[in-house]
């Protein structure tokens, strides 16, 4: 069984960063699971958490009057399920709820927030990071704004 | 080119069409209905990524794929999505009707030459419909590739084209099956995403596979540059390009696309073929 220090380190959002910084990360890490169809985190709360997905499946929702709740985006295993924790005002834009059983990592963003504002490059290391996650969700959004197949052609 | 050369003299079949029958009708979307086409003389016999023009008496004739392997009887198997007078027409044919069907034309998809290393087929939307019939003969010849990953995109999971299909191709030991769809409500328990996000996550060496791509230009745009990113040489990918084909011939030039006739040249392409024209906006 993988220790918490081996996950952060082998992550793709966290590799490659120097083994102090690894192991100030997995220090406000903790393993978490939720049930299928258990809430996460809802929008409008206080972002003071993230997560990186193991396994199961993680739905990014918000809910539209009328239409219920919609699923944007679901988060897979070896991605990172929020970045609100690191930007004011701290709170989260959607919901997310697990669609099965899922298995995660569990980080204080708060405490790695003190943690950022004590070491600026750990803070540079991991805004540089999170900005990709953030680069791939926007372009991962834009793609999905042209609606590609809703006015194909026929085959 | 690796796909199929066109054919130097037109098919038989390729200017008049001939008369077949619609034996039967079956709903795939709200809008998208597969077509049992048997035929009332020679049959027309397409091969994976070809197309037959499709007749509707008195309205029109479209391009349409075949999304079938020829059935012993020579049946033809259409998919059709209901946009325009055309396919309106033939989506609201009934069993008894009959059609024509002008064909085959066009290239193939790159079975042979795939053979001996992994196959990668990316559909998006109603692109699942041209190349099913490649998806089918992969299955039939199985042991000549190695993995075979089948990933399949839609706008919501009620677009999804033959779902009880997916369901059984994904129930083999054999075929890694992705599906994902743009956005979902209810209870849909499915991946939600784009379908080039299905690639980073697909199990193929990407040096010695083939891709096939098939859906809206643009989506074929990024589900190529996945796959690059992956690793898959540029000429190892196929794309199925789509124009306003009239003649299927490559007389009257409706389908030009720089120095390509679609219906002629394609519409199965080399990426490293279409890429540059691909960009072009004027064209």
């Amino acid at each position: 069984m993988q220790t918490l220090d081996e996950i952060v380190a082998e992550s793709p959002v966290f590799g490659g960063l120097e083994p102090a910084q690894l192991q100030l990360i997995a220090g406000c890490a903790h393993n978490a699971a939720f049930s299928k169809g258990e809430r996460i985190f809802r929008e409008g709360d206080a972002a003071d958490t993230f997560y990186l997905v193991r396994r199961g499946r993680v739905a990014l929702t918000a809910h539209v009057p009328g239409r219920g709740d919609v699923t944007i985006e679901t988060v897979e295993p070896g991605e990172v399920l929020g970045w609100s924790w690191l930007f004011p005002p701290y709170t989260w834009h959607f919901d997310a709820r697990a669609v099965e059983d899922a298995g995660v990592v569990a980080f204080d963003g708060a405490c790695l927030r003190g943690k950022c504002d004590a070491d600026h490059a750990l803070g540079f290391e991991l805004m540089r990071r999170f900005a990709q996650v953030m680069i791939d969700r926007l372009q991962h959004t834009r793609t999905l704004l042209l609606d590609v197949y809703g006015h194909g052609p026929g085959s | 080119m690796a796909t199929a050369p066109a054919a130097e003299t037109a098919p038989r079949g390729a200017m008049a069409p001939e008369p077949y029958r619609v034996a039967s009708r079956a709903p795939e979307t709200v809008d998208t209905w597969t077509l049992l086409l048997e035929p009332l003389g020679a049959p027309i016999v397409p091969a994976p990524g070809q197309f037959n023009m499709l007749y509707a008496f008195g309205v029109g004739e479209v391009p349409i794929s075949t999304s079938a392997a020829p059935e012993p009887g020579g049946e033809l198997v259409h998919t059709i999505r209901a946009v325009g007078p055309v396919t309106q027409k033939l989506c609201a044919t009934e069993p008894g009707d009959v059609i024509g069907v002008r064909g085959p034309f066009g290239t193939t998809w790159p079975l042979e030459e795939a053979r001996g290393g992994d196959l990668v087929i990316v559909a998006g939307g109603i692109g699942l419909a041209p190349v099913r019939p490649a998806v089918y003969h992969a299955l039939t010849h199985r042991d000549d590739y190695g993995s075979l990953c089948v990933l399949v995109g839609a706008r919501t999971p009620s677009d999804l084209l033959y779902v009880r299909e997916l369901e059984d191709w994904r129930g083999r030991f054999d075929v890694e099956v992705g599906v994902t769809v743009d956005s979902a409500v209810g209870d849909w328990h499915g991946r939600v995403g784009v379908v080039p996000r299905l690639i980073p996550g697909a199990a193929f060496d990407p040096a010695a596979t083939t891709a096939l791509v098939v859906g809206p230009e643009i989506m074929m745009t990024f589900t190529a540059k996945a796959l690059l990113e992956q690793g898959v040489p540029k000429e190892r990918i196929y794309v199925s390009m789509e124009r306003n084909m009239r003649c299927g011939l490559g007389h009257c030039g409706h389908c030009q696309l720089g120095p390509m006739l679609i219906c002629r040249d394609g519409p199965v392409f080399r990426y490293d073929e279409m890429e540059a024209l691909m960009g072009v906006r004027e064209l």
